[in-house]
């Protein structure tokens, strides 16, 4: 349905009778020019030729003036992320599969690093160089868990298989 | 070139990158000469903000030198010494005439909530960012400012984003003469918003945080108060006893969606992903002031949702007032208090790293290791 506007708001009885331009919360954000109400009216700056994909926001009627141009959409992090941009930042089908995308993007990352021949130094780039050096105590406290949680997983995971193929062994 | 590459939440490192290159008449590109990681990098860093892409560089508080310009730059010339505001501006957009230089509509096509930032996620632009050897600057005749004769560059670095976020914190908290101001979170922004506050004639100015060797700084270089809210009972409650049962006049949320103190935000906001961060300070922020206060609020949050007792905010009739700073129309005051020791925004800094040791920085005061207030990466052509 499309809104309603109201053209004449001055033949709107009591219009503006109370208003005062003094109380205004938002300054000293915001300075009141005479092209605040004049909506998407400004000259716009020359535009930035758009020669990657760039995903717009479906709430703003094109891609601005300017945009960053790293690491356009690609693989299936891509694929999540043109599917994200078909609704607007009121949806949540806007940003959890945004969020979903930045997860997959990771395992990407990744496979990325070892298709070109780089095996990611996770112990480095997690910074535990410095973590070594200032706080050791939580850095192994959080190693060792990690550690416990992955063993104790392998151990369920092994240790299940035995008993289920002993009880199979006898049934037959 | 040399820059920092995000690879995933916590994981980043300094690889070789390609040169950034004009894109755009009213581009320029800078050698980076100094690079700040910010509290709030360190919600793309923890993986908080969506459309965070591997393989993009961080940073939006540079300086640099001029290296190449556009053909329609005008305002600087090659060898400019410059600082960058955080936010990208066109300066002739509707919001961008009003001075709200924050909220520019020409800078982000992916999201019309927010204006375009240097390094800061696909959600506010999709630009590499200031950690980096070298960076691309669009619209270099609006934001980028030549650095005065005789102001240090670690002076400078900070009035890109932190001096101004907080000074803008206390500006929109309206500060009357003599009132009381409670700071929620001594990091950066806090410290500074805690020195502002005085600027604009506070009568009290209290800091709340956990991290005491954060508090002990505040209280030296805000001449403030300052508390540790694990030790008190209900921070609230304490705000409360010591304004005489009325509350603060004033309350400033500096810390966003990294907020410590309790556990069903820090569960829901940070841990499970379930809200846009952990409003903590902001709920705390809305329970102390008093009624008819004013809230606030510069700490980032996500673009989803947060629980915040919003049915207090109706019946207590409080204004919350909230933006990212406005860097190009609070320079030029700024610039002046520098110039004139009113404020010294190079105390803050604590540490400084070659940009090669990026990951250490980011885990450094990410942890808060080693007494961390404020962190400099040095890039390898910094040159100075």
């Amino acid at each position: 349905m499309e809104p309603t506007i109201t053209t004449d708001r001055t033949q709107l009885k009591g219009w503006g009778i109370d208003a005062d331009p003094k109380n205004d919360p938002t300054y000293p954000m915001r300075h009141r020019t005479d092209q605040d109400h004049a909506g998407y009216s400004w000259e716009r700056p020359t535009q930035q030729p758009i020669d990657i994909e760039v995903l717009h926001s479906n709430e703003r009627p094109n891609v601005s003036a300017v945009f960053g141009t790293a690491s356009p959409p690609s693989g299936l992090s891509g694929v999540i992320r043109r599917f994200a941009f078909k609704y607007s930042e009121n949806s949540y089908l806007h940003w959890l599969p945004l969020i979903l995308a930045d997860r997959v993007n990771v395992v990407e990352g990744v496979l990325d690093d070892l298709v070109h021949g780089h095996v990611p130094n996770i112990f480095v780039e997690k910074g535990y160089k410095a973590q070594w050096k200032y706080d050791r105590t939580s850095l192994i406290l959080k190693l060792a868990t990690v550690a416990l949680v992955a063993g104790g997983a392998v151990a369920l995971l092994t240790g299940k298989k035995t008993p289920k193929s002993k009880h199979i062994r006898s049934a037959r | 070139m040399l820059a920092m590459n995000f690879r995933g939440p916590k994981r980043v490192r300094a690889s070789q990158m390609p040169m950034p290159e004009i894109k755009h008449p009213e581009d320029a590109i800078v050698r980076v000469t100094r690079s700040c990681i910010c509290g709030s990098d360190l919600h793309l860093y923890n993986g908080n903000v969506p459309d965070t892409r591997v393989g993009t560089t961080f940073g939006h508080e540079f300086t640099g030198i001029v290296e190449e310009i556009g053909s329609e730059v005008t305002k600087l010339k090659v060898g400019d010494h410059v600082l960058v505001p955080f936010n990208i501006a066109c300066g002739r957009c509707v919001f961008c005439k009003q001075g709200m230089f924050g909220n520019c509509h020409e800078s982000n096509p992916q999201a019309t909530a927010v204006g375009g930032i240097f390094g800061y996620s696909h959600t506010a632009g999709g630009y590499h960012g200031g950690q980096a050897e070298y960076a691309r600057v669009p619209y270099a005749n609006v934001g980028p400012t030549v650095i005065p004769p005789g102001m240090d560059p670690d002076d400078a670095v900070l009035l890109t984003d932190v001096v101004p976020t907080g000074y803008q914190a206390a500006e929109m908290a309206g500060i009357q003469p003599g009132d009381t101001v409670v700071v929620f979170g001594a990091g950066p922004v806090g410290i500074m918003a805690a020195r502002c506050a005085w600027l604009f004639g506070a009568g009290r100015v209290i800091v709340i945080d956990h991290i005491e060797y954060r508090l002990e700084f505040v209280r030296n270089y805000a001449k403030c108060e300052a508390y540790n809210f694990r030790e008190l009972e209900d921070p609230v409650l304490f705000i409360k006893k010591t304004t005489d049962w009325i509350g603060a006049d004033v309350c400033i949320d500096a810390v966003g969606a990294e907020a410590a103190g309790n556990a069903m935000q820090t569960i829901t906001g940070r841990k499970l992903l379930l809200q846009a961060g952990s409003a903590t300070a902001v709920h705390w922020a809305i329970n102390a002031v008093r009624k008819g206060g004013v809230v606030s609020i510069v700490g980032v949050y996500g673009p989803t949702d947060n629980l915040i007792p919003i049915g207090n905010v109706l019946n207590k009739g409080l204004t919350i007032r909230a933006n990212q700073a406005s860097v190009k129309r609070l320079l030029p005051r700024l610039i002046e208090h520098v110039q004139n020791g009113v404020i010294d925004p190079k105390a803050l800094i604590t540490h400084r790293f070659p940009l090669e040791e990026v990951a250490d920085g980011y885990r450094i005061f990410s942890a808060k290791l080693d007494n961390c207030i404020k962190p400099v990466l040095i890039p390898p052509s910094a040159g100075m």
